[in-house]
């Protein structure tokens, strides 16, 4: 028997008072949903932390040739490195983490759909339960496996960075919810799953800081909504940047994924309860 | 073997066929996936003209050998890493009732044509970088040797990977940091890696017979290192070696395979 | 046809050692239509896994028209049908048809026979209206005949089936058993059958085998087992409560 996707049959017929202990208890629940795979996460560990060595050697390689690029050193670089790791689990940033997929194609969606509370934010706070139970189990061994083998960082503002980090998981989230809603109209969703891991791994600094990127690609990178997943909260990490204006270009991103989200879920809404799928 | 593998996947191709728009659309992202990591290259020599000593067009012909046989790999056996979801719903039983290799019906389930989309990609950048570094025919006749060995060597970490997953049932994703980690390793020049570390993949894995030990002789160049000029020419017996163990290790699952359920 | 001689096998479960099957030893004649019976875990599946070669003996020998199943696995395969009424060996994707094209190629049937042996059991088990149709999408009986038809393509000499009408409606099961009657009257294929539905065996099985604990209880004719009893029920009821403790 699986346990239903959403924590959505425990909303309550709610009482506004009952909203904060409602999406309270769906952080809980989307935290011990993932404890339960707790091998799969630390296989998941294991892997990112290979490839944070792998990357790290080209990053060392690039700095020595060009020491103070984009205005980092060598241990920044490192560090760079070994915390977008830590990223890849938390921020799912090669897609999925979401089972609304699923529940779309199943026609499960409508029961969600029907529901008192907003879809939307009850995935939101499932979703950072998630993200928090994995920021422990698939972030820690890569940033100690990284301190251990080439040293790294403490983060320059340890606060800042939290918020920062908050912030990017929930950009993410948004970009994510948004792929996920494609499935309702397109049949095979993988190809915007596909188009989705090119553009984030690209654009967000996963792959490399997108300070080094050349001339125009550099500027358009640091325009779009995935830089502020993953370069903006490194940047505070490492105090390359204002604090308050990093925060206020994550903040209005947040802003923009989410009222798309909305936007998205009236549709879906429209779509399969309305015009009955 | 070579023929009920092609009989196999010929009848997944077709399939597959039935729905010919994803079917090209798959093709085409399977290409720009595997593009990101050339980009990755191309950025990284956007801000520097040598890595460790090589240029980019070098870096580029190591990138596109390796590549080369990883993306054959990944379109001809990867589906072996699926081994773990196999044992876990059943379908291993059928797979052992029928009278043919447990390996190959694991490698050709769910045969995916659409992923030579990533073998034309890596021809494509191996091609671009043989012509820009004009190299002489005298030593090009490696390239081909190495694509091969390069093959036989990713599937038999394939296969090993797959053979672990009869173990660690709940945690198969370990398989795929040897598996795409040892793409990813092979795709820069040895040269900037820790001592330590090529070793490893010197002697305990030999991963340096991809693409490293044998691409220095056909750039011509000496091996940073220090190892003997005779090292280029062992990727054959490399392979040989692995795939034997590979072999072994497989069996051994298939052996410690306990069917559960009813 | 099958010979199993004091065949063991036990599972490490947690540092226990379990005898799933324990000194077994029985013999099918070729022809024969055999009933196994036995309460849950007491170690059908198991049996019927060392026949096929899915699991190795740990103890004793177990023969399949005289060859080793666990070593010659795959010259075993060509001369036995499987078929897991709780799973299906069809391909979940695939139409029925693709389905059958692939055990043609990993059975390496001659495309003429294949096609002969594939009309007759289209039209016997009725299959024709759902060849198209993806696995998945079939209902529980379409899927069982599907299953029957795979595992009969290659002409086996034997045929061992483990539950194959769990879960059918009434119309379904008599439809298959009628079918397996005449497969094993007609071609003079050895079945040996597992199941919990005591109608299968009191319409099938001459011999019947009730095992137990890994152990045998009981191996004899129906009369015998029901020994002027009226109700099959009573007397499979009594052995497995016997066997419970």
């Amino acid at each position: 028997m699986r346990i239903p996707a959403h924590g959505l049959l425990s909303c309550p017929h709610s009482p506004e008072v009952h909203t904060i202990l409602l999406y309270a208890r769906l952080v809980r629940y989307g935290f011990r949903k993932h404890a339960t795979y707790v091998a799969a996460a630390l296989a998941g560990a294991f892997t990112n932390s290979v490839f944070g060595i792998l990357r790290a050697y080209v990053l060392i390689a690039l700095w020595q040739a060009r020491p103070g690029l984009a205005g980092y050193d060598v241990l920044d670089a490192v560090t760079f490195c070994f915390i977008t790791q830590a990223f890849i689990g938390p921020m799912q940033l090669f897609g999925g983490g979401l089972t609304i997929p699923e529940r779309i194609r199943s026609g499960d969606i409508a029961l969600d759909l029907v529901r008192p509370a907003s879809l939307q934010l009850c995935s939101l706070a499932e979703d950072l339960g998630r993200a928090g139970y994995l920021f422990v189990v698939r972030g820690l061994p890569p940033t100690i496996l990284g301190a251990l083998l080439f040293g790294i960082t403490a983060p320059d503002n340890p606060g800042a960075f939290l918020v920062s980090f908050t912030l990017g998981v929930v950009v993410s989230f948004g970009w994510r919810y948004l792929v996920a809603l494609s499935v309702c109209w397109l049949l095979d969703d993988r190809g915007t799953m596909a188009v989705s891991l090119v553009l984030t791994t690209f654009f967000s600094g996963m792959m490399l800081p997108l300070g080094i990127f050349p001339g125009f690609l550099g500027d358009l990178a640091a325009a779009l909504p995935w830089a502020a997943m993953v370069q903006i909260p490194m940047d505070v990490y490492l105090g390359k940047a204002d604090i308050w204006q990093a925060l206020g270009v994550q903040a209005l991103w947040v802003a923009v994924m989410l009222g798309l989200g909305a936007l998205g879920t009236r549709l879906i809404r429209h779509r399969v309860v309305i015009q009955g799928g | 073997m070579v023929r009920t593998y092609v009989l196999l996947a010929w009848t997944w191709t077709r399939a597959a066929a039935a729905y010919p728009v994803s079917f090209a659309i798959m093709t085409v992202l399977g290409f720009l996936v595997a593009g990101l990591d050339v980009a990755a290259i191309l950025v990284i020599f956007s801000n520097t003209t040598t890595l460790a000593g090589f240029t980019r067009d070098q870096v580029l012909f190591l990138y596109g050998t390796s590549n080369v046989a990883f993306a054959l790999c990944d379109m001809l056996v990867s589906n072996l890493d699926r081994i773990s979801l196999h044992v876990k719903s059943g379908t291993f039983d059928t797979m052992l009732i029928r009278p043919v290799s447990t390996w190959i019906q694991t490698a050709t389930d769910r045969f995916l044509i659409t992923r030579i989309g990533r073998v034309l990609q890596a021809l494509l950048v191996l091609g671009y970088a043989v012509t820009a570094l004009d190299l002489p025919w005298s030593r090009l006749w490696m390239v081909p040797v190495m694509i091969g060995c390069g093959f036989v060597i990713f599937s038999a970490l394939w296969t090993l990977a797959g053979a672990l997953q009869f173990v660690l049932t709940d945690a198969p994703e370990v398989s795929s940091a040897f598996t795409y980690g040892s793409g990813q390793l092979t795709q820069y020049p040895f040269a900037i890696y820790g001592r330590e570390v090529v070793r490893g993949v010197t002697y305990v894995l030999p991963l340096a017979f991809v693409n490293w030990q044998p691409g220095l002789y056909v750039l011509g160049l000496p091996d940073p290192f220090g190892t003997p000029e005779f090292m280029r020419f062992l990727g054959p017996v490399a392979a040989l070696v692995l795939a034997l163990l590979a072999g072994l290790a497989w069996r051994q699952g298939i052996r410690r395979y306990r069917s559960t359920g009813s | 046809m099958i010979e199993l001689d004091r065949a063991g096998r036990s599972f490490k479960v947690k540092r226990n050692v379990v005898h799933a099957v324990h000194d077994l030893s029985f013999t099918v004649a070729p022809g024969e239509f055999v009933g196994y019976l036995g309460p849950n875990g007491a170690g059908k599946s198991t049996t019927i896994k060392m026949l096929c070669g899915i699991l190795t003996p740990t103890s004793g020998t177990v023969r399949v028209a005289g060859l080793d199943p666990s070593r010659k696995r795959t010259v075993v395969a060509r001369r036995i049908g499987v078929v897991f009424g709780q799973r299906t060996t069809l391909w979940w994707d695939l139409p029925l048809k693709d389905s059958f094209e692939l055990i043609r190629l990993l059975y390496k049937v001659d495309r003429k026979d294949f096609r002969v042996r594939l009309d007759e059991l289209v039209e016997t088990l009725d299959l024709s209206t759902f060849m198209k149709t993806p696995v998945r999408q079939l209902s529980l009986g379409q899927r069982m005949r599907g299953d029957l038809t795979a595992a009969l393509l290659h002409a086996p000499e034997v045929l061992v089936l483990d539950e194959p009408t769990i879960g059918l409606d009434v119309v379904s099961k008599n439809s298959i058993r009628a079918f397996l009657q005449r497969v094993n009257a007609e071609r003079g294929t050895t079945v040996l059958l597992t199941t919990h539905d005591l109608g299968d065996i009191e319409r099938l099985c001459k011999r019947v085998m009730v095992i137990d604990h890994g152990r045998m209880q009981f191996d004899g004719t129906l009369d015998e087992l029901m020994a002027g009893e009226s109700s099959l029920e009573e007397v499979v009821t009594r052995l497995y409560t016997a066997g419970a403790q």
